[in-house]
């Protein structure tokens, strides 16, 4: 059995990164994600880690640096948040593009200005079309365990797909919380070898990486991402089965909390869903038919099974931590284009909270959910987008 | 033309595959080589960005023009020989 200790988001993300013990880690420090990569350092001066670590001018420099170790045949992680993961941003397309399975936690902090070091899900949903896959996590217990699993996911025959594992800045990386650790040979067995692909240091079937595509072939090998997309789903479960068998703890595409007969039911990402599932919990004693979906899997979004999940529900108030100003939330434009798409019409309303590290409390939650309630009596939205806890 | 099941992912292809295409066709102004005053000392194969200039048993030959882009660099480099350039820029279609 695995070891229970009290350690911070990042303490753990940084274990799972010793366990995995990857061949090249390229960093470059920010907040709230640095304490990852300095944990990290430390096990690789006390030589308790293979890793060669590179210590870049910039993130820009990290991604770059990852990707060529991942072209030589590496295999590569490395850690950042907010301003470093928009630093990456063109690399974060090269490294899906060549297929490289590049494991990154990603401590989720707001993009400035005003600059603000506290924990929200722009950087997250910014990236969402680099064609990463994009794990979720509530709390550190679930941040290891989805850096674990993420290996096994990207490197999958099926996949070939970078990875980040998110979770939220301070509010989790910074917090002491009760987990369990596993074996170190237990998470070696489950990761396996790394087998690359095409390695450049293989120089005896030397290959090209990086040539110039045009129109005549571009759109067949974003076609090949997506479809290496599509079988992500499948890959992700095939993984949390067995994960499971080794950890006791199952994992889905999504968590359910009290959903099945669920009327009225929240969206919630990361760290924010465990204070809603507390105040489900009062209002389930009351009586009233309210459950919660937290998403795991960000991208790929699982449309259908989402939809499936939330299909006895009249009324969903979807809660986003970042905002397409201008827009709605990145969240609410997926579970609506989920609802719609599978030909279902409950009434949706978008709540934007915890910017730039606001807190998030369980009022906010009553709040939420006593408007869910009038909507569901009257059928009236008086306002489709709104902010939680904002002052006029 | 191959469909996006048989193309190898993230656009892997052959090394050395370059060498099949013409990638000089860009190219405003070509390089001449003046053989007489030639002193066979490569800085030009050296210097060259892509493997335009073609060398056999030591001694270089031919300008390669299917890849040759004109940059001039090999021009600039030559030492020719007292004094005369074994490499000149001549504008394309001049």
């Amino acid at each position: 059995m695995g070891k229970k200790l009290a350690v911070t988001g990042n303490q753990a993300v940084a274990e799972a990164m010793r366990q995995i013990n990857p061949d090249v880690c390229a960093a470059y420090p920010i907040t709230p994600s640095t304490e990852v990569m300095q944990r990290f350092a430390s096990f690789v001066a006390d030589g308790k880690v293979d890793t060669e670590l590179v210590t870049v001018e910039s993130e820009h420099s990290a991604m770059s640096a990852c990707i060529g170790a991942a072209a030589a045949g590496g295999r590569v992680m490395t850690a950042t948040s907010s301003q470093g993961l928009a630093l990456m941003w063109e690399m974060l397309h090269i490294a899906s593009g060549m297929r490289f399975p590049i494991v990154m936690p990603l401590v989720n902090r707001a993009l400035s200005a005003p600059i603000n070091i506290h924990g929200d899900h722009s950087d997250g949903m910014g990236s969402r079309d680099c064609g990463w896959i994009q794990l979720f996590s509530e709390n550190g217990q679930e941040a290891y365990d989805n850096l674990i699993q993420a290996i096994r996911i990207a490197e999958h025959d099926d996949v070939r797909l970078p990875a980040m594992v998110c979770m939220d800045g301070f509010i989790i990386s910074h917090s002491i919380e009760s987990m369990e650790y596993l074996p170190d040979d237990v998470v070696r067995n489950f990761i396996g070898e790394f087998r690359p692909k095409n390695p450049l240091l293989d120089i005896e079937n030397p290959v090209t990486y990086g040539p110039l595509v045009l129109p005549d072939f571009f759109m067949e090998f974003k076609r090949q991402q997506h479809e290496a997309m599509l079988n992500v789903k499948d890959v992700v479960l095939d993984v949390a089965r067995e994960f499971e068998k080794i950890s006791g703890r199952g994992y889905g595409l999504f968590e359910a909390y009290r959903l099945d007969d669920a009327e009225l039911a929240l969206v919630i990402l990361n760290s924010a869903a465990g204070t809603a599932k507390d105040v489900i919990d009062e209002y389930r004693e009351k009586g009233i038919k309210v459950g919660l979906l937290k998403p795991r899997l960000f991208r790929p979004f699982p449309y259908k099974e989402v939809a499936e999940a939330l299909s006895s529900a009249r009324v969903i108030g979807v809660l986003d931590r970042a905002d397409s100003l201008g827009g709605f939330g990145p969240m609410y434009m997926e579970i609506s284009s989920a609802m719609t798409t599978n030909g279902a019409k409950p009434l949706m309303i978008n709540k934007i909270y915890g910017l730039g590290g606001r807190d998030f409390m369980p009022e906010h939650v009553v709040q939420v959910i006593d408007e869910l309630k009038e909507i569901a009596e009257t059928g009236n939205i008086r306002l489709q987008k709104d902010f939680l806890g904002v002052r006029e | 033309m191959k469909g996006w099941k048989d193309l190898e992912i993230g656009a892997i292809t052959k090394a050395g595959s370059a060498d099949e295409y013409n990638t000089g066709s860009w190219r405003a102004f070509r390089p001449q080589w003046i053989e007489e005053n030639c002193i066979q000392c490569l800085f030009c194969w050296i210097y060259c960005p892509d493997s335009a200039v073609t060398v056999k048993d030591g001694k270089r030959g031919e300008f390669d023009y299917l890849h040759c882009k004109g940059c001039g660099i090999c021009a600039r480099e030559c030492p020719g020989k007292k004094g005369k350039k074994a490499i000149v820029m001549v504008e394309e279609g001049k």
